[in-house]
């Protein structure tokens, strides 16, 4: 198993392809981290507004 | 009787929403650790180390985002349609929300398949897209996913949108078949399947075992994001009940 890029010019480059392959691995990363972080704000958010309606029916 | 009465009760306790919040919560650091670890593993193998295609040269690459989300796009299909049957025949609430949680998953891997494919498309066939039987068997699912989302929104009652939406998603499996044969079925750009469970890949093994950490990467990832999706809907479903309250508490501290 070898490297197949001898510089970072020729990684981005991709023998003239890197548009292509970067914007698929650009697109990819993005979609994933809103996999990821959609869920967690969406939790933070409900447990704020949980412990916030409690604040509320605790000083009444 | 005992052991079987013993086993339907932790069962019945696992597929209680809050019973699956706890004990899922042991389980996401460790999904979370393999699926990075395997993405990152797989991407710089795909990328650095994996020998140029002879014809197409470094464009290929795509293929370790291509084939794995169109995988995921699919699995996540049947994740959907059988909580969608799990919900309709035994009223399990945990199914609705997994079916809930896996809709825009489902959408965005297959939107990911799709985009990959057209800028693969673009170098190798010379277009982006083609209303060839894969690429529309496909859009269709990517409108199955968002249907399925968007029909949820249309009803106030939530037990009535959870039915409604089982029933199309079990209705759109019929696209799967379709989408699995449409290489075979009929005369098309896109390449037949290059792995196959009855013979050898057609694909050199230097290049093919990146594909291989990469497809078992987004199988962990999918199975990561849906258990962190299912959770926020419960929470978002049950932040009435009690035991929400008490983790708001706890999360204080």
């Amino acid at each position: 198993m070898k490297l197949q890029f001898d510089s970072v010019a020729e990684l981005i480059a991709m023998g003239g392809h890197g548009i292509y392959v970067w914007a698929v691995y650009g697109v990819a990363a993005g979609l994933m981290i809103w996999m990821v972080c959609r869920p967690l704000r969406r939790r933070a958010h409900i447990l704020a507004a949980v412990r916030a309606a409690r604040r509320r029916e605790g000083a009444r | 009787m005992a052991r079987s009465g013993a086993l339907w009760q932790r069962l019945h306790r696992w597929a209680s929403p809050p019973g699956f919040y706890r004990l899922s919560t042991r389980w996401l650091p460790w999904l979370g650790a393999a699926s990075l670890a395997l993405l990152v593993l797989g991407a710089i193998w795909g990328l650095l180390y994996a020998p140029p295609d002879a014809r197409q040269g470094h464009s290929y690459r795509i293929i370790y985002l291509h084939v794995p989300s169109a995988f995921l796009a699919l699995a996540g299909y049947y994740v959907m349609a059988v909580a969608g049957a799990i919900h309709l025949i035994w009223r399990v609430k945990l199914a609705d929300m997994v079916m809930s949680a896996a809709a825009p998953l489902g959408a965005a891997l297959t939107f990911l398949a799709l985009f990959s494919g057209a800028l693969w498309g673009k170098p190798t066939w010379g277009t982006y897209w083609v209303w060839d039987a894969r690429i529309t068997s496909m859009l269709v699912l990517l409108f199955l996913y968002l249907g399925v989302m968007a029909l949820r929104q249309a009803y106030s009652s939530r037990e009535t949108a959870g039915r409604a939406c089982a029933v199309l998603a079990l209705v759109g499996t019929v696209n799967i078949p379709i989408i699995y044969k449409s290489v075979d079925w009929w005369y098309s750009l896109h390449q037949p399947a290059t792995i196959r469970l009855t013979a050898a890949p057609s694909m050199h093994p230097d290049m093919f075992k990146p594909l291989l950490v990469m497809i078992l990467a987004f199988y962990v990832f999918y199975a990561w994001v849906l258990v962190l999706n299912t959770r926020a809907e419960i929470l978002s479903r049950e932040r009435r009940a009690a035991w929400v309250g008490e983790l708001a508490e706890e999360r204080v501290s």
